[in-house]
């Protein structure tokens, strides 16, 4: 089932091709201001990769792009509608054209596989239960976990949850998917594997898509477009092309993978021994 | 100053914390109440599901418990009766304190030990597993998903577990009543029934009512308040349990206040 075509219902006065667009977003916990004012957009069907160190707010950008944290400030238009400004319901109906996967899967624990994606149809749609049986196996199918609808969460391996967890985000045919780190702390082939899945999703479908990662390599494959975060702010935006040949210095520092100087420094030594905020070296 | 800073500070808590609890039991009985009639159908599988752990599973512990303290009441009772030459009073003295307080209070107590700390481990894990955020994703409302199921069963389930628990309450005092007391089972029913009003009953039931209500907001709120860490799960439960107590005794002093002021003299 592919999905449907983008809304030409644009209230925002932008063309109508752009997905999402975000106008001077800032977010704050407490006192504690996390993103100072961020711009950038979406174009419908394009692939935007959010890079950027630990604690630089990519994660809080995910968070507050699928309505999770609040801006303090700013707009974000997600289809020519103000996301951010809306009552709970019109945001709900516009959540059910976004999927979103999470770092950890986030899969219901106490339903098999199958259940967790039929779950989203169940409570949105008036589909029957065939139908819905159906559409889960379809959807699994996508995802290479065909024959998987019976098994509980806690029998798949980290890989094959990530792609449970995708299975479920595209059980309604979203039109926007987001995606926080989908290959963190997978092994190689198997982040590869997931490259291609988003790769191929893109490809069969136009879905507009959002990942938040730090792995250079799959971030360059299926980006058709990046920001660079740091300290709360876009360092830098473009094609992976104007990235690679951006001459900023903390562009330049993140991509050639540069160590921070006081990288030396006794707490970082500790914070590598215990695996904390690993620093990005070869 | 900072004592009195403190005071104030606790006192501000206090009253957010129980605003909390009035906001997500009230987002809970709009869910239960009135969505149902707007298109947004509760889960009544889990519902039911919740009514059997909550209700049907914990009715061996509450009928041993019950029957014991029914038992300690009726001993209790006849160690002072007995020097008034009053024995025959204790068929009174159990089933009207059963009823009116320890049926409800003690079934309370159990249900935050088996259910309580439940709500507030599950909501928790789930919490801390993101599975909320991806709830709230889904245009799914977690109060309305977890919470509502949770107090419908809780809301249906402690009155007829206080009910029980009366009855075995009475039981226990039977069995003193008819080895020590000189009465038969025939005879120890017919005193608890002419001792009791329906007054004392519904007044126990009432109670247990505010009380499932108590348990459930108080374990899906610290559940909901988990911090990030599953060692955080441990410390959401302990805290379901310890207020959860403390709350249930508020209410329970509340109303039985209540009751005893509006009672009218026999």
């Amino acid at each position: 089932m592919p999905a449907q075509p983008i809304s030409k219902e644009n209230t925002s006065g932008k063309s109508a091709d752009i997905a999402i667009s975000v106008r001077n977003l800032r977010v704050r916990y407490g006192t504690r201001e996390i993103l100072h004012g961020v711009n950038f957009e979406v174009p419908a069907g394009e692939t935007l990769v959010i890079m950027g160190g630990s604690g630089c707010g990519k994660s809080t950008l995910l968070r507050t792009l699928v309505g999770l944290e609040h801006p303090s400030e700013g707009e974000i238009w997600i289809q020519g509608k103000n996301f951010a400004g809306m009552s709970g319901t019109q945001r709900d109906d516009l959540r059910k054209k976004m999927g979103m996967s999470f770092q950890s899967g986030a899969l219901f624990g106490s339903m098999t596989v199958g259940e967790n994606v039929a779950l989203p149809l169940r409570e949105h749609t008036p589909l029957d239960e065939s139908t819905i049986d159906i559409v889960v196996r379809l959807k699994l199918d996508q995802v290479g976990l065909s024959g998987f609808e019976n098994y509980m969460p806690a029998q798949l391996s980290g890989g094959m949850k990530k792609r449970a967890a995708i299975a479920r985000a595209l059980a309604m045919d979203p039109e926007i998917l987001f995606f926080d780190e989908p290959s963190a702390g997978l092994d190689p082939i198997i982040a590869a594997g997931l490259d291609e899945l988003i790769l191929k999703l893109k490809k069969a479908f136009r879905i507009t898509i959002v990942v938040v990662t730090h792995e250079l390599a799959s971030a360059f494959l299926i980006a058709d477009r990046m920001i660079l975060l740091d300290k709360g702010v876009v360092a830098a935006k473009g094609t992976p092309e104007e990235l690679r040949q951006n001459t900023g210095p903390r562009v330049r520092q993140f991509l050639d993978r540069v160590p921070e100087p006081e990288m030396a420094a006794e707490i970082d030594y500790l914070q590598m021994l215990t695996g904390e905020n690993p620093p990005q070296r070869r | 100053m900072a004592f009195i800073d403190n005071i104030g500070e606790a006192t501000i808590d206090g009253v957010a914390y129980v605003g909390s609890l009035a906001r997500l039991a009230g987002g809970a009985a709009r869910a239960v109440f009135i969505e149902p009639f707007r298109g947004k159908p509760l889960r009544w599988a889990r519902a039911i599901h919740q009514a059997m752990s909550v209700g049907v599973e914990a009715i061996p512990i509450v009928s041993l418990i019950s029957f014991f303290v029914g038992l300690i009441l009726a001993l209790q009772g006849a160690y002072e009766l007995r020097q008034l030459g009053a024995l025959q009073l204790v068929a009174s003295a159990v089933a009207v304190s059963m009823t009116r307080e320890l049926g409800p209070l003690m079934t309370a107590i159990m249900v935050i030990g088996r259910s309580g700390s439940a709500f507030a481990a599950e909501i928790g894990t789930m919490k801390v597993n993101e599975e909320i955020d991806a709830l709230e994703t889904m245009a799914l409302e977690p109060v309305r998903f977890l919470v509502a199921p949770k107090f419908l069963a809780m809301l249906l389930m402690m009155p007829c577990l206080t009910t029980w628990a009366d009855f075995m309450g009475v039981l226990g005092g039977g069995l003193f009543g008819v080895t020590s007391a000189g009465f038969t089972w025939g005879t120890y029913f017919h005193a608890t029934l002419n001792a009791l009003e329906l007054r004392d009953i519904a007044s126990g039931l009432i109670k247990s009512v505010m009380f499932g209500l108590v348990i459930t907001a108080v374990g899906c709120r610290e559940g909901f308040n988990t911090g990030l860490g599953s060692e955080q799960v441990g410390r959401s439960t302990t805290s379901a349990v310890v207020n959860s107590i403390f709350f249930v005794i508020v209410v329970d002093l509340v109303f039985t206040a209540i009751f005893y002021f509006t009672a009218p003299l026999k």
